[in-house]
């Protein structure tokens, strides 16, 4: 549209759906679009069904197949996530020459910022393991082995979507005893990406710490990396931006010593010491007498100064 | 020394009987607990990782997460409802966001003002004490309406006005046109905060108008291809836009017209002096004509028959002759000084 129309909002719902589009400071947590390629299938198909359990409620699932080929034309999966208001997405699709494949991705100001293509080797499902499962809406712990995933751009870019795909949302606090699930990205010299996924069993160390034993429960796969579409580095920096509210404000002129107490600096300016607004008393007010005499004073002194004035010209 | 060697024993004894908590690597493991994070820059066994590959890769990601527990339990705890829960610190990890930060928004023409010359906002109470209506009256929001209604049942017209005019009607045109204009101020802020460029008669385009909007868009160009003060003159068939905001589309209509003529001040000036001075009573000679023949009539019939009568009329027609015809009658002035006559309709 050459020459836009400002679309104002009918009903109140809508507004808040259109404000929730904007900038904000604070960011809500970020969904995932699970969307279906012309084909997909099988351990796609699942892969993507195990995601979904991982990520609840942080999901949208659209049914329908998408003739897309993301890497080719990016604008309906950007049009899609714009639509539903999500921030990652992935695509799942299965074809002669890519056969299980699925691409994650995340998006910056309505467009795709990196797009990672996995292709899926080998796959076992969480229900293909009959072990104890645990609870849903679980923090999982991340862990990454290897040295390959600080060697390249791109790898580190996708250790970054990985950790952003599956580490929910940002928490202050956790409970001890709830800490049951960790996932791990294992990566191989022939850059193939181990995904395995556990349960955390506690158990007595004798000390305060407990010993960590761990049971396979998750969806186990194995990723081959097939194509990458990464941002540039100052897209990338720009969208990493936080912005300046929300860092932590510096105390100033406040200062600590050894016992712990608090010291703090107050400035308080010039002041006139002569006109400084103290309380009247009446008993400190000048007697009329004195008054003349103050007066007197000052004309002796005038006229002595007047007397030296005249000698000095003379 | 003895005693503390037994215990220290004991302990020792103790602890053999559990399986260790300590975990030994070659490199450092990069921890970002806020994040429950863990990156292992350790070199992995190729040997092992063919052999019994889900084994190695069970004992490794154990080893890294008993590090990353060691790291969480090493954290400062506090007890909410029963559990104990360990306050994360903040993740080192950045992830990128899904839209730029906010930016300043830029400040509605009122807001500008207001900053320039001090003016702040002032609240409102939300309830105020009505002497008339004897009760606490909301001033604004839910139910001041109601009140406002109950309030002004009854209307003061002024002397002067129109006994066909409907005055509550009158009220609520006035409010409507508030309204609407204060719409389009607002319409107005978002533009200049969006820095779009609308065209001011708010026309699109002649596939999108409508023929009110098209109405409008006529109106306010005839006004805007005024120049010096000379304005376009109506056609014989032309409507003009008519409604609520159109005045405030056309471009000077608040301003008064220019006093630039074609004329020179100075020649203009002298015009003016002349007509003044060689002011000459107008005589309207038809109906002195008409005067003179009835106060002759008048004298033939009632030549033989009153004195009085005659006098009188003399006088009254002497009167009005002798000023010299009639009083400056209204209405003969001109309207618009360049506007040709005969030219357009008649206004109704």
């Amino acid at each position: 549209m050459s020459l836009m129309r400002i679309r104002k909002p009918k009903t109140r719902k809508g507004k808040q759906i259109l404000l929730a589009r904007e900038p904000q400071l604070i960011e809500s947590t970020r969904t995932m679009l699970f969307l279906d390629g012309r084909k997909c299938g099988g351990d796609v198909k699942s892969c993507m069904r195990d995601l979904q359990q991982l990520r609840k409620p942080l999901v949208k699932v659209l049914n329908r197949n998408n003739d897309i080929t993301p890497f080719d034309d990016p604008s309906s999966l950007e049009f899609l996530t714009m639509k539903n208001d999500c921030a990652l997405f992935a695509f799942g699709s299965t074809s002669k020459k890519r056969p299980n494949n699925l691409i994650l991705g995340r998006i910056f100001e309505n467009e795709i910022l990196d797009m990672i293509e996995l292709g899926i080797k080998q796959y076992t499902s969480m229900s293909e393991f009959k072990t104890e499962k645990i609870g849903t809406n679980v923090k999982p712990c991340l862990i990454f082995n290897g040295p390959r995933w600080n060697q390249t751009e791109e790898l580190r870019r996708l250790r970054n979507l990985l950790i952003d795909t599956f580490h929910k949302d940002k928490v202050d606090a956790i409970r001890l005893q709830g800490i049951e699930h960790v996932i791990s990205f294992t990566c191989t010299e022939d850059l193939s990406i181990l995904m395995r996924s556990y349960k955390i069993m506690l158990k007595k160390s004798g000390q305060k710490t407990p010993r960590i034993e761990l049971v396979e429960i998750g969806p186990s796969a194995d990723l081959s990396i097939r194509r990458t579409k990464i941002a540039s580095e100052d897209l990338y920096k720009q969208a990493r931006k936080q912005p300046k509210q929300l860092q932590p404000k510096k105390k100033k002129n406040l200062t600590y010593d050894e016992l712990g107490n608090t010291h703090g600096r107050v400035h308080l300016g010039k002041q006139n010491v002569t006109k400084i607004q103290t309380r009247r008393v009446k008993g400190l007010k000048k007697t009329p007498e004195e008054k003349r005499e103050s007066r007197q004073k000052k004309k002796d002194l005038i006229k002595a100064a007047a007397r030296e004035l005249l000698k000095n010209t003379e | 020394m003895d005693i503390v060697k037994e215990v220290l024993e004991k302990q020792q004894r103790a602890l053999e009987k559990y399986k260790p908590i300590t975990v030994d690597k070659h490199l450092e493991v990069r921890l970002d607990i806020g994040s429950l994070l863990c990156t292992d820059p350790n070199d992995l066994e190729d040997k092992e990782l063919k052999n019994n590959k889900e084994q190695y890769l069970l004992n490794l990601t154990r080893d890294n997460t008993q590090l990353l527990i060691n790291g969480i339990w090493a954290l400062p705890t506090e007890r909410v409802d029963e559990c104990i829960v360990a306050k994360l610190p903040e993740p080192t990890t950045v992830l990128p966001r899904l839209r730029k930060p906010p930016g300043p928004k830029p400040l509605t023409k009122w807001e500008k003002f207001a900053k320039e010359k001090g003016i702040k906002k002032k609240k409102r109470d939300k309830k105020k004490y009505d002497e008339v209506l004897d009760k606490w009256v909301p001033t604004y929001g839910f139910k001041r309406a109601d009140a406002e209604k109950e309030k002004e049942w009854v209307l003061e017209v002024p002397k002067n006005a129109d006994p066909n005019e409907d005055m509550f009607q009158k009220k609520i045109d006035l409010r409507n046109e508030k309204v609407a204009k204060n719409e389009i101020q607002r319409m107005k802020n978002i533009v200049r905060a969006k820095k779009v460029e609308v065209p001011r008669g708010g026309y699109f385009g002649p596939e999108v108008a409508s023929s009110g909007q098209l109405l409008t868009a006529v109106t306010v160009a005839k006004s805007s291809t005024a120049s010096v003060g000379k304005f376009q003159s109506k056609l014989p068939k032309e409507k003009e836009a008519r409604g609520i905001g159109v005045k405030e589309l056309i471009p000077g209509a608040k301003r008064k017209a220019s006093h630039i003529s074609e004329q020179p001040e100075k020649e203009v000036n002298l015009d003016l002096i002349k007509s003044v001075l060689n002011k000459k009573p107008k005589y309207d000679i038809e109906k002195a004509i008409s005067l003179q023949k009835n106060e002759n009539k008048l004298e033939r019939e009632s030549n033989p028959i009153e004195k009085d009568r005659k006098a009188k009329k003399g006088k009254g027609g002497k009167k009005g002759g002798g000023k010299g015809g009639k009083k400056p009658k209204g209405g003969r002035g001109q309207r618009a000084p360049g506007k040709k006559l005969g030219v357009g309709r008649k206004r109704r």
